[in-house]
């Protein structure tokens, strides 16, 4: 029998049980929509973690001191890095475009009778760059500056409005832990990132921080970007060698710096990103097997309601495929009808999160609507089968016989 | 043309052995139109089974146009009944939401042809319906369906018609004009096998085969033919 016929009689006898239809239809219908819905969240999800990443800036590595401790029982940070170990990885490592130490700590901030708590961030002019920070109004304190001790400071954006509403702060003088800085610039905002909002800080000369605010000789980390292209593994590796030597570390002896690259960041939340998403889809998955199960109780009570019908196609010549295909064929309708209408409704939905919850974005990637429709049909095909099974091997004496 | 030997089926019920067909040997020539006559559990049904290849004996042969065909497989059987034999059923078996015309096709569908709606207008055309083939069952009377299950029955050039107590859900002179179209056709060459319990229905036919108790007998007499009636009158009442 030809094929187009089969689809035109399974339409037939689709649309002369209307309701019923699309009700077993529904289960297909949601269990798209939820896998493309899910799918979407998923992935808008691993997309805003990379793009905070990205913003954290380019071909970056972090030295920090690491963890002391014995039998896995942490006891504080150790307070070995120091600006020597900066020149030294600067000179010493090939690739290293720029480095920027860093210590800080939260003090409070006073203009006149605004104040507020927040981070001093003491580093050096290169750390705009390597941070993907710009400067808004005014400008940055340079390298003269760090090297005199000069008390100048760059303000994040929050931070001035918080201290100086809408006036403008450059060219104020501002005072930290009871000390006088001049403002010298404000940043451009780059967006709370979720665990750190970077436009709420105060940016100094890490010589001032260290000497003259906190007292300390000790760098809490040394940022490194890396030049344009340069594999980040192999910078790290021969950034650990050089530490080691500096810190004089005995061959099998544990290292005392932990040095983290950009790549690790965004394949240790890339993983987690993508475990969230296959947990989201498997949900999904579920429910539209679940949908599945709803077509093979409709097709079951399809073929016995149609036994005599089926009974009158074999007296006159239908094979046992023939019974079989088209029974499955209109299994396959139903889950191929379903599972576009749950691709329309699976995209609407998601658009319909996007606008409506801001923290989860949405992203409807292709391979996920191929992926519902594929194992939409595949439900169908499946569960499509047993019913369609049981109606070709009917006995058509027994079938006609059927009341 | 058609040959039957020796043909044996028995069935379990209630775990007693019941012989349907005990040694039924038959022929009949192309262009006979012959009655299988017999009251209600005689086997006469369990013989239209095997003839129309709905089922196999559990012993003897049936040869359809020269071939054996009681040892063919369930598909092959399906190709059997869909080339060779035309079934016409009591209560017309034609499918709902269909229009007359696709009922006359689809056999000819299932056998792969292309020129299936030609041919379904011509079958249409010979029972008288040319003009009736687009309305669906339910919107024709109980004569008019019945003369589309002949059309669908007639459209693949079948061997052999089978017909199956094809008036019991007609009016009296609503069965007549079929029985009379029966005969029309079998005055043009075909093979009719009228499978009945109604003697005036027999009557119509150029030879009767009676059927008892699974075997092939003599009609009784006349006293009998009361008690017959009787059994009729019963199996009726029953359908």
């Amino acid at each position: 029998m030809l094929f187009w016929m089969i689809v035109k009689v399974a339409f037939k006898s689709l649309m002369a049980n209307k309701l019923r239809s699309m009700l077993a239809m529904l289960g297909i219908i949601i269990g798209v929509m939820a896998v493309i819905a899910m799918l979407a969240i998923g992935t808008g999800a691993k997309q805003q973690i990379l793009d905070r990443i990205s913003a954290m800036g380019t071909n970056l590595l972090i030295i920090r001191p690491s963890q002391r401790g014995t039998a896995g029982v942490m006891s504080g940070t150790q307070l070995n890095l120091t600006d020597d170990d900066a020149k030294a990885v600067l000179e010493k490592v090939d690739h290293v475009h720029s480095l920027a130490p860093c210590v800080g700590r939260n003090y409070q901030v006073k203009f006149l009778n605004q104040n507020t708590n927040t981070q001093i961030l003491g580093t050096t002019p290169t750390y705009l760059a390597i941070r993907d920070f710009e400067i808004d109004t005014g400008r940055m304190f340079t390298d003269f500056d760090v090297d005199h001790w000069n008390r100048v400071c760059v303000l994040g954006p929050v931070t001035a409005t918080n201290l100086f509403g809408f006036s403008d702060a450059v060219g104020e003088t501002v005072k930290i832990n009871g000390i006088n800085f001049l403002v010298t610039g404000v940043l451009k905002s780059k967006g709370d990132q979720g665990w750190f909002n970077p436009d709420d800080q105060v940016i100094v000369p890490y010589t001032v921080d260290m000497h003259i605010l906190m007292g300390v000789d000790s760098l809490r980390e040394i940022d490194v970007q890396a030049d344009e292209g340069a594999d980040l593994d192999d910078v790290q590796e021969d950034m650990y060698s050089v530490m080691r030597q500096r810190h004089k570390i005995q061959r099998g002896a544990p290292d005392d710096v932990m040095i983290q690259n950009q790549a690790q960041f965004v394949d240790a939340f890339s993983a987690t990103a993508t475990t969230f998403t296959i947990l989201l889809g498997t949900v999904g998955g579920i429910s539209l097997l679940v949908g599945g199960i709803g077509i093979m109780n409709i097709m079951l009570v399809t073929v016995t309601e149609r036994t005599r019908e089926i009974g009158i196609r074999k007296a006159i010549g239908a094979r046992e495929f023939d019974i079989l295909s088209q029974f499955l064929i209109e299994a396959m309708l139903m889950s191929a009808v379903g599972g576009l209408t749950g691709v329309a409704m699976g995209i609407g939905s998601a658009w319909l999160v996007g606008k409506l919850v801001p923290e989860f974005p949405t992203i409807v990637r292709p391979y996920s609507i191929v992926l519902a429709l594929v194992f939409s049909a595949g439900v169908g095909i499946f569960f499509g089968f047993y019913p369609a099974t049981r109606a070709a091997k009917l006995d058509p004496i027994e079938a006609l016989r059927y009341e | 043309m058609i040959r039957a030997e020796h043909l044996v089926k028995t069935y379990l019920l209630g775990g007693q052995e019941v012989h349907a067909l005990d040694d039924v040997s038959l022929a009949i020539a192309p262009g006979e139109m012959v009655a299988i006559r017999g009251p209600s559990g005689s086997g006469k049904s369990t013989l239209m089974n095997i003839m129309g290849c709905l089922d196999r004996p559990d012993s003897g042969h049936y040869y359809l146009a020269g071939e054996d065909v009681s040892r063919l497989g369930r598909n092959a059987l399906a190709e059997i009944r869909n080339r060779r034999i035309g079934f016409i059923f009591q209560n017309f078996n034609l499918l709902p939401r269909m229009t007359a015309l696709e009922n006359v096709e689809l056999p000819l569908h299932y056998a792969g042809r292309s020129d299936a709606s030609a041919a379904a207008k011509e079958a249409l055309a010979i029972v008288g319906l040319g003009d009736r083939s687009h309305h669906e069952p339910n919107q024709l009377s109980g004569g008019q369906r019945q003369r589309v299950a002949v059309a669908r029955a007639l459209v693949t050039n079948p061997a052999i018609l089978l017909a199956d107590e094809p008036t019991g859900a007609l009016d009296s002179k609503t069965g007549e004009e079929i029985l009379t179209l029966f005969k029309s056709l079998n005055a043009q060459g075909r093979t009719i096998l009228v499978v009945t319990h109604d003697a005036s229905v027999a009557a119509h036919c150029q030879r009767e085969i009676y059927i008892h108790d699974g075997k092939i007998t003599t009609p009784p007499t006349v006293v009998c033919e009361d008690v017959e009636e009787i059994a009729g009158v019963l199996e009726r009442a029953e359908d």
